[in-house]
């Protein structure tokens, strides 16, 4: 299964499913939305946290809480 | 129309709602707490044209009206609670026109609770930079609301604004249609809430069912009884909530269609992008942030101390002067000696504090801290703290309360209570004042390096101490704190934006004139109850002090004899008693009985140290023109049994010692009673703080002795 936290820099892909319930809540209202597209923006210096252009904005989030966003 | 409505500005986290806030109100602001939560509450006002003015509350940012962090609670308890005093007549959503799809999700909430709603967009320019144009009059039709065109930073569109708003208060057009109704999926569970509690707003009773937890107003009975009624009808808060969303974005997709429109979209404008890959290098990043640290801690102390010279000068003029004008009695001592020897402790600090805000206040303003945040999370989560636990911890320089309520926004309660405990290990401004005169006192002005001193880099190394001590703290006590709700880091990265000079000045304003009255009251108070201490003893004491003198030596005469009878009267005094009194604690870190005053007055609040020292000093030594400012009164301090100075190397390190890691600050450990919910966190960090200040001041001074 891919995940965002298994993008790469520059890599896109459409949001699919939340693995985590509570998580997808926020997740939602910040405009990441099921078939939206995803675009790994940045990795953070030593590889954690990472950030996504989604819904026409950066979006930071750590490399686990992106790990519970599947794409495709 | 009522006399004075109330206008609730609202809108996402960098949206530029303050600045909105700051251009419509200017200083006439008022900063204090929501009634029963202390959250902060700036409210202010401005006129909507001649005759009227009008009430504006700037509320927390927020995303949604779910609240995902403790502050973003206070807004859906008083738009929910028409009796809440702070309970709007209009509500202006202030929304980031280059993020306006994200903006209008808390939009079409509020619109929904059928509050009459004015929209004001704001970075219209961000919004350009990314090649988006935004339609304002074609969005005001669909949305069905007025919106208008505004520049917060530089305050364009402001007229139009009140013009809007005016309109909007005196011409209610009334409810018009949900945007999302929950009746039309739970019919009779709505109808039955409204019933219940006389609502007649569909999706406030839907609040009423999803989030009477945090309903301040709701009754733990009714709450019960509303638990009842998601259980009978089956509703499933979470998975509803999701829909809402959901429902609400595949909405707004409809209504931006028209009103924005792109040719070649940039998601990141070009400045940005190019300074993230600068700010955010795995070298560069870390790099930047030591120099803009360094920058800030060598200018606080090398630029500031010209005025503080100034005012520290001029306090002891004003001081002189008064002392020979006025004749000599009970009254000029309380005056010269207690009053303006307190206050000019307090206001000589004024520079440095203004510089710290200024510098704090410009690296959020510039949307530099979201990044510092970013490459600092990793390093902060492997002592339990979170990137976001750099606020608090850089906020803690200035001062430990306002830090620490604005860890708040870290989502997870193991790391927010670890932040809590380490902050007030930052050295906050009030250590600044004993830093700056023990530091000027023991370190030599050698400059290093041209651009720095050995004196600003004792005052770095002093707050590096403090900081590596809080990320050590913070270590070893992860594994006593309970972790008990999970939190999240996702936070949007805001575009760069070079800082406005007015409301980087507002904040400045604000931070210094709460640290004058707040701290100035203590200070002055203390300054005052330490004369009376000081100049009064038990029984007779104070009148056979001169005896005394004479009688241990008589040869001395005139100047000589009376700063010898001076100081014996502060040894005879309740002050001089209390010191002797706790002498034999404090004498292994290499302190004396007047020390030993300081150190228990500043057990209220730090800075009374400085204040202290300075009523203390001046009652029991000479006072001629030469020594009058306090740095020398201290230096001329002679220790009669060494015969050396007092403040000595070796005892000036260890009170900069003790500084740093006691913990004291009745209003800090108010502040985390208040934030924990209790005394347990509040008395273990008393304890863990001031032993640690013992022993490591015992050792310095055990050390350089």
């Amino acid at each position: 299964m891919k995940t965002i936290a298994n993008l790469k820099i520059g890599e896109s892909a459409y949001i699919k499913a939340f693995l985590q319930p509570d998580l997808s809540l926020k997740l939602l209202e910040m405009g990441c939305l099921p078939g939206e597209e995803v675009t790994l923006d940045f990795v953070a210096p030593l590889g954690d946290p990472i950030g996504i252009q989604v819904n026409g904005y950066c979006l930071a989030m750590r490399r686990e809480e992106a790990a519970t966003v599947e794409v495709i | 129309m009522k006399k004075t409505p109330t206008i609730a500005l609202l809108g996402n986290p960098n949206s530029g709602k303050s600045s909105l806030f700051n251009q419509l109100t200017g200083l006439r602001q008022k900063v204090g707490n929501f009634p029963s939560v202390t959250v902060e509450r700036k409210s202010g006002t401005f006129a909507l044209d001649h005759s009227q003015t009008a009430t504006v509350i700037d509320f927390p940012g927020l995303y949604s009206l779910y609240p995902k962090a403790l502050d973003e609670r206070v807004v859906i308890d008083v738009l929910s609670n028409p009796q809440h005093e702070d309970y709007p007549d209009a509500v202006i959503i202030v929304a980031d026109a280059s993020n306006l799809k994200r903006n209008l999700l808390l939009f079409t909430q509020v619109a929904d609770l059928g509050l009459p709603v004015v929209l004001a967009l704001n970075m219209l320019d961000v919004a350009e930079d990314k090649n988006l144009k935004i339609n304002a009059v074609k969005l005001a039709m669909k949305l069905g609301v007025p919106v208008v065109r505004i520049n917060a930073r530089v305050g364009e569109g402001m007229d139009n604004l009140k013009k809007a708003i005016q309109e909007t208060l005196t011409v209610n057009t009334g409810f018009q249609k949900y945007y999302f109704d929950p009746a039309e999926q739970f019919p009779e569970l709505i109808g039955e809430v409204k019933q219940q509690y006389s609502l007649r707003n569909n999706y406030l009773a839907l609040h009423y069912v999803q989030q009477h937890d945090i309903f301040s107003f709701v009754s733990p009975e009714k709450r019960a009884a509303l638990d009842g009624l998601i259980q009978k009808h089956d509703f499933r808060e979470h998975g509803f909530q999701a829909a809402e969303t959901m429902h609400r974005y595949a909405l707004i997709d409809g209504l931006v269609k028209d009103s924005v429109t792109t040719s070649n979209f940039i998601p990141k404008p070009l400045w940005t992008r190019r300074l993230d890959d600068i700010l955010l290098h795995s070298f560069w990043g870390y790099a930047v942030f030591l120099m803009v640290m360094l920058v800030i801690f060598q200018s606080v102390f090398s630029l500031a101390s010209y005025p503080m010279d100034w005012i520290d000068g001029g306090i002891a003029w004003l001081n002189d002067g008064l002392k020979s004008l006025l004749p000599e009695s009970t009254l000029t001592s309380l005056l010269t000696d207690g009053l303006v020897a307190g206050i000019g402790g307090v206001v000589v600090f004024i520079p440095q504090i203004a510089f710290l805000f200024l510098l704090v206040a410009m690296l959020e303003e510039s949307g530099y801290m979201s990044r510092v945040m970013v490459i600092m999370d990793r390093l902060m989560r492997k002592v339990g703290l979170n990137g976001k636990s750099v606020v608090p911890l850089i906020s803690g320089v200035a001062c430990a309360v306002p830090a620490i309520m604005s860890a708040r926004s870290i989502g997870n309660r193991k790391e927010r209570l670890l932040t809590i405990l380490v902050t007030p290990l930052m050295s906050c401004s009030a250590r600044l004042p004993i830093f700056t005169i023990l530091i000027a006192l023991v370190v030599p002005a050698t400059p290093i390096l041209g651009f720095f001193t050995l004196q600003g880099l004792t005052l770095l190394g002093l707050y590096l101490l403090g900081t590596v001590s809080a990320l050590l703290s913070a270590w070893a006590l992860r594994g006593f704190v309970p972790n008990t709700e999970k939190g999240y880091f996702v936070m949007e990265m805001p575009t760069y934006k070079a800082p406005r000079w007015n409301h980087v000045g507002i904040a400045v304003w604000e931070s210094v004139r709460s640290f004058v009255v707040e701290a100035g009251k203590i200070i002055v108070a203390i300054s005052i109850i330490l004369w009376v201490l000081a100049s009064y003893g038990p029984a007779d004491s104070m009148e056979r002090a001169e005896a005394q003198v004479r009688q241990a030596q008589p040869t001395l005469s005139g100047v000589d004899l009376d700063n010898a009878v001076a100081a014996q009267k502060l040894e005879n005094s309740y002050a001089g008693h209390f010191g002797k009194f706790i002498e034999p604690a404090i004498a292994p870190l290499g302190y004396d009985w007047k020390i030993g005053i300081a150190l228990l007055t500043s057990f209220a609040a730090r800075e009374v140290f400085v204040g202290t020292v300075s009523t203390i000093y001046s009652l029991g030594a000479e006072v001629d023109e030469d020594n009058a400012t306090l740095k020398d009164r201290l230096r001329a301090e002679i220790n009669p049994r060494t015969g050396q100075p007092t403040y000595n190397l070796a005892t000036s390190f260890s009170l900069l010692i003790f500084y740093v890691f006691a913990m004291m600050c009745m209003s800090t450990i108010a502040t985390v009673y208040r934030e924990t919910h209790g005394w347990k966190w509040p008395a273990v960090q008393f304890v863990y703080m001031t032993g640690l200040a013992y022993l490591l001041a015992f050792l310095t001074y055990q050390v350089l002795k």
